[in-house]
């Protein structure tokens, strides 16, 4: 089923019965915090895991997805499910621009390139009067979904969000195990070799990263609609680094890593927001400790212990 | 009063004059990044939070041991280069058999912790670090009123500069340098000591980050996050002059800073975005940078 | 056999996460005594961390030994959390707390874009909200909330007090330089009108880039060159430390005087009396003001030894007293249930005590404190630690803020 394997499925399933089970022990805002990190995180892991190119300023297409969205909703009074789209469609269109000028270089040079034209987006994004700066675009309401379900109420939000989460991360599985998706390894393993049986590598990327910011988009958007604002903060450049830590930790380049990334990270902020500037100080931690001997992240690590693919 | 573009001389190049001087920082902290890369091929994401390192000791220099602004000119960069050097033996050295992109998330994550504990011991607002005072005061030159201290941030960033690329361009410890990046282990075949090189090396790029921040802390009040605001300006500096090549980014540094000093006359609310479109130009036109070797 | 124990790790793996999330658990209703808690929200680890920050929480808690909550039998609490200055982390951390947490007064909360994305939030759950950090007078005018009181001053309040005193003083042609958000651009906008009608001129501004603008030379020299007599920093924090130390590297200050159009002795502090000495400043609270602004300064400072209060953390002291005092009055139940009415009875009791003295809230939620013209002493003139402030000028409540029909609160009847 949908090129599972049978332990992912398994995994798969377990996702499901957690997704609908939580909202009932735990508080659904959160819950919803989690899921669009987790679909942030699995946008971003698909140009990082699967495409080899670490793209440093992801935010950029969140943040934006999130504005356009909150601006859509508040000022033209659209269908949720519209705005989420106008979200998901920002994070297309930005994704081509960004990435036909990145996708050039590979390697570090991409993610310094991916870094500094998300400044740009940020800069942007604090002068551009529809934004309101600062302020950010506030007081965004919920509105309704295809017309007639109201989300002003907490856990029907959540079913959506959820509903969401799930079709981003099979889209993603989908890409992944197509025949698009296999040339894409191909890239990874040996761009010369692909390049010489023909295949124009770069469009590949570039196709696989406009992708990748779609779903980012997507994931800003729902973000906007459930709290209700957009600001700065889903356009920095530490939103970016984030991010990249949520798959790190969670598992580069697997099926349930990003999940479980945005699942531990959430929880980590949730939980040392009192201790002030220690949040940052252990995502710091975290980051070199995953890196020097944490690499294959959470799932990845689960993953090789058990001898199977997660 | 002679008008240039509707703009009253005195203005023009005052501006001019003062994007040299932060075109002189955003030049010396390229260069360490430069330095760093070129020779480590590490991108060194905690070259902000080194800087504002340096900037914190030589305020901790005056404030807890008495020591002033011209012994904190060498004692600071020092200190911090040996906390570089400690950083490149414990940690950094795991990660040249790795992938160059985790050099970047480590070093990122590296700058997050530093970052993150002196906000947590001194707070934001930023703490005081007055100019001494031999460099107090303001020359009138006609077209505009100069701080003497900032003429001297200037002078003393292009002796750096300029003894930095000479070091590595000039001499045989550059040369040898420059080979042990190419092929250390024919270099090392030569009975040269390259991961000493190496460690002294991440160390100097360090100590020239530190270096800028003893010059900046009089001019920015010495607080955590002020190498935030220039990091990203900076990985733009590096993108344009071309990855690892020293003297594109003294130029690329200089030149910057003067655009950005031009376009905060003409169109303030731009100048912190000008780099970044700089940066989009020359990508579309010459991807490895100006100066940048092919990739 | 292999797969169930391998799907049972993987479900084991999944629920070892779960005591990180302990804190998102819904915990169960207890019945007990009810506990008026109070929220402190504010940045504790970035530029204002100083301004407001630990201190705030300190004077809050000095309220309700002051008012003495244990010998009145109440059951009061005081949480706190850290904003960050950032609008959707202080969203998601109001509603948490209104949600699980029983939170029922929310104080404090600087930074004007995070004080102005929690009105609906406060509104839509029906409870209290007391801000003394924040500066947009937009809070008490299109903005403005049944459930909310502006406490300790606003950019109106700034505007009038430090701008109209200084074009009296003979500063009729004006400079600005302005952080470019809503902040900084309100306090312009506020500010130049003042200006304006007092007779002066202003003869240009200078936006820039926030936040992230450390070097302001550029715009400084802009300033020298306009011919202008006084440089009006709307700013805060640390640009406004900044700026005052490079225009006085610029030798600006031989030439111009220097409005810091917002300033907390906090501010003073960090600069040094070196830089700071001889600038303009207004707040509505001094510490070294009169008799009870000095006891209440002794009473708190054993547990803020290193930061002296400035307005902010008078006004949630003040704050906080006087929503106890109400609270005590209404019966703990009836205010917990109702937001709106205790903001209402708020606004009718007169408010008095040692840091303000005698205030009076108006009807859009603005709370009248008298506002107080400050020159910084210079170093010769300061004879002992925080001893800053030589007072200039005094400017009653009921004149000090914008009159309630140019505000537009939607709350107001006209």
């Amino acid at each position: 089923m949908f090129g599972f394997s049978r332990a992912q499925s398994i995994a798969f399933i377990v996702m499901l019965v957690l997704i609908v089970v939580s909202p009932y022990v735990l508080y659904p805002v959160f819950l919803m915090r989690v899921l669009c990190a987790a679909l942030f995180a699995c946008a971003f892991n698909l140009m990082i895991g699967y495409v080899g190119l670490l793209s440093f300023g992801h935010a950029a297409f969140f943040g934006m997805g999130s504005y356009v969205a909150a601006w859509t909703m508040k000022v033209w009074h659209v269908d949720a499910s519209i705005a989420i789209l106008f979200g998901a469609a920002t994070g297309a269109v930005l994704g081509f621009f960004l990435g036909y000028l990145a996708i050039r270089r590979s390697g570090i040079y991409f993610a310094m390139i991916t870094l500094a034209l998300a400044q740009m987006v940020y800069f942007f994004c604090l002068e551009a009067p529809f934004t309101g700066g600062e302020d950010g675009i506030q007081q965004v309401p919920r509105g309704h979904l295809f017309g007639f379900i109201d989300l002003t109420n907490d856990m029907t939000m959540y079913w959506v969000v959820a509903a969401v989460f799930i079709g981003g991360f099979l889209l993603v599985h989908r890409i992944i195990h197509s025949p698009f998706g296999q040339v894409l390894k191909g890239i990874r393993e040996n761009e010369p070799r692909a390049t010489s049986l023909g295949y124009r590598t770069d469009d590949y990327k570039l196709i696989a990263f406009v992708l990748s910011c779609m779903i980012a988009g997507a994931a800003g958007g729902t973000k906007a609609l459930v709290f209700g604002i957009a600001t700065l903060t889903d356009v920095h450049y530490s939103t970016s680094g984030e991010i990249v830590l949520t798959t790190l930790l969670g598992g580069l380049g697997t099926v349930f890593g990003p999940a479980m990334g945005a699942l531990v990270v959430t929880s980590m902020e949730n939980y040392l927001a009192q201790f002030g500037a220690w949040v940052t100080v252990t995502q710091g931690v975290i980051f070199m400790v995953c890196v020097l001997a944490f690499r294959r992240g959470i799932i990845g690590e689960i993953g090789a212990y058990l001898k199977i693919s997660l | 009063m002679i008008m240039i573009f509707g703009i009253p001389g005195p203005l023009l190049f005052g501006q001019l004059l003062l994007g040299l001087i932060n075109g002189a920082f955003y030049a010396m902290l390229s260069l360490g990044l430069a330095v760093i890369f070129g020779m480590l091929n590490i991108i060194n994401f905690a070259h902000g939070a080194l800087f504002m390192m340096g900037a914190f000791a030589s305020w901790m220099l005056l404030n807890y041991c008495g020591i002033g602004y011209f012994p904190a000119l060498i004692l600071a960069p020092l200190l911090i280069g040996a906390f570089g050097i400690v950083l490149e033996k414990t940690v950094i050295s795991r990660l040249y058999k790795l992938d160059h992109l985790y050099g970047l998330l480590l070093t990122f994550g590296l700058a997050l912790v530093i970052e993150g504990l002196f906000r947590n011991a001194y707070g934001s607002s930023g703490l005081p670090y007055r100019i001494p005072e031999i460099l107090t005061g303001a020359m009138n030159l006609g077209f505009m009123y100069m701080p003497i201290y900032r003429g001297w941030v200037v002078l003393a960033a292009l002796v750096v500069c300029i003894s930095t690329w000479a070091i590595i361009e000039k001499t045989s410890l550059g040369a040898t340098l420059r080979a042990a990046t190419e092929n250390a282990p024919m270099v090392q075949a030569f009975g040269v000591n390259v991961p000493r090189l190496i460690t002294l090396t991440y160390g100097g790029g360090v100590a020239l980050a530190a270096f800028a921040g003893v010059l900046a802390a009089p001019i920015y009040s010495v607080n955590p996050n002020m190498g935030d605001n220039f990091i990203n300006t900076v990985f733009a500096v590096v993108v344009i002059g071309g990855m690892g090549s020293i003297m594109g980014s003294i130029i690329t540094g200089f030149g910057l800073g003067v655009i950005e000093g031009l376009t905060k006359v003409f169109y303030p609310q731009g100048s912190a975005t000008v780099v970044f479109v700089v940066m989009v130009i020359v990508l579309l036109t010459r991807p490895r940078g100006l100066f940048g070797k092919a990739a | 056999m292999i797969l169930s124990r391998r799907s049972a790790l993987a479900t084991a793996a999944a629920a070892s996460t779960l005591p990180l999330i302990r804190p998102a658990l819904i915990s169960p209703a207890r019945a007990q005594t009810p506990t008026i808690k109070i929220g402190v929200l504010n940045d504790q680890s970035g530029p204002y961390t100083n301004t407001g920050g630990a201190t705030s929480v300190v004077c809050a808690k000095q309220a309700l030994e002051d008012f003495g909550v244990s010998t009145k039998g109440m059951n009061v609490e005081v949480i706190s959390a850290d904003h960050q200055n950032k609008p959707d982390l202080a969203v998601s951390i109001a509603r948490q707390w209104f949600d699980r947490d029983g939170v029922d007064m929310l104080l404090d909360v600087p930074t004007s874009s995070v004080a102005l994305a929690l009105q609906s939030v406060v509104r839509e759950k029906n409870k209290v909200y007391l801000n003394s950090g924040a500066a947009s007078s937009a809070l008490t005018g299109a903005q403005c909330s049944p459930n909310f009181i502006h406490w300790t001053y606003d950019t109106y309040m700034l505007a009038k007090s430090t701008g109209g005193a200084m074009v009296k003083a003979g500063g009729d042609k004006w400079y600005f330089l302005t952080a470019d958000y809503a902040f900084g651009k309100q306090l312009q906008a506020d500010t130049s009108a003042l200006v304006n009608a007092s007779g002066g001129k202003v003869l240009g501004a200078a936006q820039y880039p926030f936040p992230g603008t450390t070097d302001f030379s550029s715009f400084l020299v802009q300033a020298q060159s306009s011919g202008a007599k006084v440089l009006g920093l709307a700013n805060a924090g640390g640009d406004t430390v900044n700026s005052i130390k490079q225009a006085h590297e610029f030798g600006l200050t031989s030439t111009m005087q220097i409005a810091a159009l917002l300033m907390f002795i906090t501010d003073v502090h960090a600069l040094g009396l070196d830089v700071a000495g001889g600038l303009n400043l207004t707040e509505s609270f001094y510490w070294d003001l009169n008799e009870k602004t000095r006891a209440f300064t002794k009473r708190v400072l054993p547990k803020t030894p290193k930061n002296y209060p400035n307005m902010d953390h008078a006004g949630c002291y003040s704050a906080t007293l006087h929503y106890l005092k109400t609270v005590a009055d209404m019966g703990v139940a009836e205010a917990k249930k109702d937001g709106v009415a205790t903001v209402n009875r708020m606004k009718a009791m007169p408010v008095e005590d040692d840091c303000f003295g005698q205030s009076k809230i108006r009807e859009d939620g603005r709370n009248l404190v008298t506002s107080y013209l400050f020159k910084v002493k210079t170093p010769a003139e300061s004879k002992g630690p925080w001893d800053y402030y030589n007072l200039v000028a005094t400017t009653p409540g009921d004149e000090a803020y914008r009159p309630l029909a140019d505000g537009h609160c939607p709350i107001v009847k006209v």
